[in-house]
This record gives C-alpha cells, sequence and structure tokens, in this order.
C-alpha cells in the first residue's frame, strides 16, 4: 500500500526523521509510537506532502508521490487527522464535512456559483454521503452546529469523519486518543477497527495511550530522535529492550 | 420554486420600482448619494470576498478599480471628446477611434481589473496577512504612478474629463442587485464553502484536498473584477476621473464598510455600505457655521470626520466583528423574527 523508502527529514542541523523505512500492507493498522519531540508528526507531514522530504521517496500505490503538493497526495487518497484539532471554526459541522465532499465532487467556479442541474445533484449527494457519515458516528442532529462548540471528544470524531469524506484508501490519525479518557479511549478504539472494515481502509496512527496503540494495532514502529529504533508486533515491541530504555530511561 | 426564492426575486423588484420612483421624484443631490451606495454596495462586496470569505488581507482595490474606470472610460468616449482631453500629447492610434457600447465596455472594465489581477496573485498570493496588504498596496500605487505616466494612454495626471453618465439609477441599483445574487450564490456553493475553509484554516483545507492557491486566485480575479466594474461605474457616475482618485483612502473606505457591516457577511456589507454613504453626506451640517445657545461657530471644517470617527470606534468597541458579524438575513430568520414578536405580544409579556 504504503512504503517510505529511506525518507529523512532535515531542518538546518536538526535531522527530525532520518532513513525512516516503512511498509504497510493493505487493511493493516499500524502504530507509529516514539516519545515526544522523535519526528513521529514530522513524518506525518512529510507522507501528507506538507513538506518535501530532504532524502527518500515515498510508493503510494505502486506511485511516486514524494513531494507532491497536501492537496494532490490528498486525491491519491491520503487523508489525515491532526495533532491540534485543525476544525473550521466559524463552520459547522456539516459544512466541515462538506469541504472534504468537494474533492470528489469534481465542481468548478461557475458550475457552482451559477448552481448549474448537474451542480444540485453532486451537491445533494454529497450531502447524503456527509450526513451518513455524520450518523455513523452519532453527531447527525448536531449537524447544524458550529464545529468548535462540540464537546473535545466529538471533535475528534468530527476530524476523522471530516478525513473520510475525502474517501481516502490510507488514513493517517496523529494521536486520535490525545486528552481521552479510557473509557473514551476504548470506544475510540472500537471505531477505528469498525471503519477499517467499513470504508476498506489502510490505518496508520500515531498514539501514546499505550493500551490504543498495542490494543489496535497489527504492527507497530517506535521512532526515538528520527531513528527507527524497532518495530514488530505489539507483544515484541513491548519486550524489547531498546523500546523499554526509550521510554523509561536505563542507567 | 420556494416561498424564499419568491420573496427574494420581489424584495429586488421592489428596491428597483422603489429606486426608479425615487430617481423621478427626489433631488438630483439625494439620488446621487443614492448611486453612490449602490457602487460602494459592489465595492464593498467585491472586498469582502477577499477579506471576509477567503481570508486575503488585500489593500489593492483602489488599483483594480482605477484599471476599470480608466479602461471603461477609454472605451465609451467619442474620438472628438478625446482629441479634447488630449491635449497635451495625442492619444495613441489605436484608442482614438475607438467608441463601444456602454455594457461591453463595462464588462472590458472588469476583465481587465481581472487580467490585471492575474499578473499581480501570482507572485503576491504566496504572501499572508499582512504582507499580503503590503504588497497589494504597492502594486495599487504602481498601477496608480503608471496612469500617471502614461500620457499617450491616460492623459495622465490631467485625467479623463466628459464621460457619458451612463451611471444613472437604474444601471447602478441593477448592477448591485446582480452583485448580491451572484456572492450568495457563490458563497452558498460548494466551492464558496472552499473559500471560507481557507479562510478558518489553511493547513486543514490544503490536507482535506482543497487547492488553495486555485482558490485564492479565483478569489482574487473574482474580487477584482467586480472593483474594476465598480470603478467604471463611479467614472461614469463623476463623469471624470484622474489618478489621484484612486489612492489608498478609496480603499480604506471601502475597508471600513466590510469592517463596519461585519467581515463575511454579505448583508452587513449592503447595510454598512449605505450606512456610510448616507451617513458622509449627513454629518455634513457638522462642518457648516452652527449656533448653539452658547456658543456659536463658524464652521469647522473637518468636524465631520472627528464625528464620524467617534461613530466607528463605537461601533469598534461594541461590536467587535461589526453590525452583522458574519451573519446573514434570511427570510427564515426574519419570520422566526417576527412569529416570536407576535407570539410574545399574545402571551401579554413585554
Amino acid at each position: 500500500m504504503i512504503r517510505t523508502e529511506g525518507v529523512s527529514m532535515r531542518f538546518g542541523g536538526l535531522t527530525a526523521v532520518s532513513d525512516l523505512n516503512m511498509s504497510i500492507q493493505k487493511n493493516e493498522i499500524v502504530g507509529l509510537i516514539g516519545p515526544n519531540g522523535a519526528g513521529k508528526t514530522t513524518a506525518f507531514n512529510t507522507i501528507t506532502g506538507v513538506y518535501k522530504p530532504s532524502d527518500g521517496r515515498i510508493i503510494f500505490k505502486d506511485k511516486d508521490i514524494t513531494g507532491l503538493k497536501p492537496h494532490k497526495i490528498t486525491e491519491r487518497g491520503i487523508a489525515r487527522t491532526f495533532q491540534n484539532i485543525r476544525l473550521w471554526s466559524q463552520m459547522d459541522v456539516l459544512e466541515n464535512v462538506l469541504v472534504a465532499c468537494h474533492l470528489r465532487m469534481g465542481v468548478g467556479v461557475f458550475a457552482s456559483t451559477l448552481h448549474l442541474p448537474s451542480y444540485q445533484a453532486k451537491e445533494k449527494r454529497s450531502h447524503d454521503f456527509a450526513m451518513t457519515l455524520l450518523e455513523s458516528v452519532g453527531l447527525a442532529d448536531q449537524a447544524h452546529e458550529a464545529a468548535t462548540s462540540l464537546p473535545y471528544g466529538k471533535q475528534r470524531r468530527l476530524e476523522i469523519v471530516r478525513a473520510l469524506a475525502t474517501q481516502p484508501s490510507l488514513l493517517l490519525l496523529d494521536e486520535p486518543a490525545a486528552g481521552m479518557n479510557p473509557q473514551e479511549s476504548i470506544e475510540l478504539m472500537d471505531f477505528i477497527g469498525k471503519i477499517r472494515d467499513e470504508y476498506d481502509l489502510t490505518i496508520l496512527l500515531i498514539e501514546h495511550h499505550m493500551q490504543v496503540v498495542m490494543g489496535v494495532c497489527s504492527r507497530m514502529y517506535v521512532l526515538d530522535y528520527g531513528e527507527t529504533i524497532a518495530h514488530g508486533t505489539p507483544d515484541e515491541i513491548r519486550h524489547d529492550p531498546k523500546v523499554i530504555e526509550a521510554y523509561l530511561g536505563v542507567d | 420554486m420556494k416561498r424564499n426564492t419568491i420573496l427574494s426575486i420581489a424584495a429586488s423588484l421592489v428596491i428597483l420600482t422603489a429606486v426608479t420612483l425615487a430617481d423621478a421624484t427626489l433631488g438630483r443631490f439625494t439620488i446621487r448619494i443614492l448611486n453612490l451606495s449602490a457602487i460602494y454596495i459592489i465595492l464593498a462586496l467585491s472586498l469582502n470576498l477577499l477579506n471576509g470569505f477567503t481570508g486575503l488581507f488585500s489593500l489593492g482595490h483602489a488599483g483594480f478599480m482605477a484599471v476599470g474606470a480608466y479602461v471603461s472610460a477609454l472605451l465609451t468616449m467619442s474620438p472628438a471628446q478625446k482629441e479634447m482631453n488630449f491635449f497635451l500629447e495625442p492619444i495613441v492610434p489605436f484608442l482614438a477611434n475607438v467608441q463601444l457600447p456602454f455594457p461591453i465596455a463595462l464588462i472590458a472594465a472588469g476583465t481587465c481589473a481581472g487580467i490585471v489581477a492575474v499578473v499581480i496573485g501570482v507572485p503576491a498570493l504566496r504572501l499572508r496577512d499582512d504582507y499580503l496588504a503590503i504588497a497589494t498596496l504597492g502594486f495599487a500605487e504602481i498601477i496608480r504612478v503608471i496612469l500617471t505616466n502614461t500620457q499617450n494612454i491616460t492623459n495622465g495626471a490631467q485625467g479623463l474629463k466628459g464621460i457619458t453618465k451612463y451611471s444613472t439609477t437604474w444601471v447602478v441599483w441593477s448592477c448591485a442587485i446582480l452583485a448580491i445574487v451572484f456572492m450568495l450564490a457563490l458563497v452558498r456553493s460548494s466551492y464558496g464553502r472552499t473559500m471560507k475553509a481557507v479562510r478558518d484554516d489553511e493547513i486543514a483545507a490544503e490536507a482535506m484536498g482543497v487547492n488553495i492557491v486555485k482558490v485564492k486566485s479565483t478569489s482574487f480575479v473574482i474580487s477584482s473584477f467586480m472593483a474594476g466594474v465598480g470603478g467604471a461605474l463611479l467614472g461614469h457616475m463623476i463623469t471624470t476621473i484622474d489618478p489621484k482618485m484612486f489612492t489608498l483612502i478609496l480603499t480604506f473606505n471601502i475597508l471600513l464598510i466590510v469592517v463596519l457591516g461585519g467581515n463575511g457577511s454579505i448583508t452587513g456589507s449592503v447595510l454598512g455600505a449605505i450606512i456610510v454613504t448616507v451617513l458622509m453626506e449627513a454629518l455634513r451640517f457638522l462642518d457648516m457655521p452652527m449656533n448653539f445657545l452658547f456658543f456659536k461657530t463658524d464652521g469647522l471644517p473637518g468636524l465631520r470626520m472627528v464625528i464620524f470617527s467617534i461613530l466607528l470606534m463605537i461601533v469598534v468597541l461594541y461590536r467587535q466583528r461589526g453590525l452583522m458579524g458574519n451573519k446573514e438575513f434570511s427570510w427564515d430568520g426574519a419570520f422566526s423574527l417576527l412569529g416570536r414578536k407576535r407570539r410574545s405580544g399574545k402571551g401579554g409579556r413585554p
């Protein structure tokens, strides 16, 4: 599905990610973990085109996507959420999802301004699709509320729904459980598994809640200071001395 | 058709009839203010599209208006008038004998402003926030300097006089209504939503597949087109134009309307345009000699602007987001407001 080949990202003298070699198969849920500042979000940003990697290539569905613009990468089928929630604050919940639908609608400025019949049909379809998505996460009742007035957990879910609205095949979740209590985290785990099956997704997620990662991921990569220090199944990771050292410190 | 559409069409017809009636009955001075309001509505909407809906802080509006005003004036003037205007240096031959009908000249005015916007937008739209504002301000000044120095095309600092007065009440108000309808259709469409997404969070918009460069450029070009048309209408109303008309002050006046009305509200821009235009004239008595019971003034030129500024400050202090915020007038809203009043009336509550 997606492969990174020796991807490095340097900012001046600082190497945030070095020689990252990940490979994710279709329908896998893979975790990316590591202590603060390990370069996890930077890795996400290079995959989604926010940064152009200093070295290496990113291959998605057998095509090189290195250095493409973010919206082009989304068009190829990679969608993401953000660590610090980035919903469009002056729009309501439904509109937030509808903007993400725009990508697949294929309407230009003229068709949509003139409200041509072809546009109206497409707009109706996106509207229905958006509402179905919102219903699946229990946000349909709040469709017309301001996105930022939702409680934190629901904002996180809305972000995931918004990413789903771009109809991706690979979903990148940046700390989806951040700020959630254990109960909410467990619900989230179920939810991630459910959307994977329902929308035929491959998921790569960054997470600090070990419970969530261990519970939902089949494999994981561990980063520390930009280096990949381990990768394997949750059990292997749990007993890997390097990982324990990175997290707990060893004297 | 839905009830609201019918109501909107009816309202537009009522406005057009009202202004036509006003045109026939009111004095020339009042009509001029009325028509000026309509032109400011178009200009405020075009700036609001950039500022309020796409989040691009541009201060280059006067430049685009100038392009529109000059293009339309030069295309509609008769060869004889051009000869009279260009007494210092003759006009370039290819413009000397052109005379086009007003509607075509108006569209050409908008189109030329749009083309200039493409040229300026490519480099300038890479910038953000205040940097973009400074860059567009610079471009507007460049346009003005070019207009001043191309003697054989624009007649330089002398400007153009005797432009035909095509901007009748009916024309300007039809254009204003067209602009309102267009803006409503645009910002409520799927494309309009992507503009708002760019405004609220560019990074998220890009990550959700919005081509932000394209959306920003489109918004910039549409806005400039409208500014060009507005500038042309202004030229055909005042009947004389010169480069000094199109300075930062003009942009600032429009920006004032947008901020006063509410950034991101079409209703706000319309109200703001009318309020500011009318108030600027209504407060004119302050500049005249006044006679209070205890003391007399013999005319303080500028007092009008002082009072106007105080009023502005009051609005900014008590309604930070402008008169309308980013809300819009809607028929449903109006009806529910009326209904609430009636219900509370029946209930006997105050």
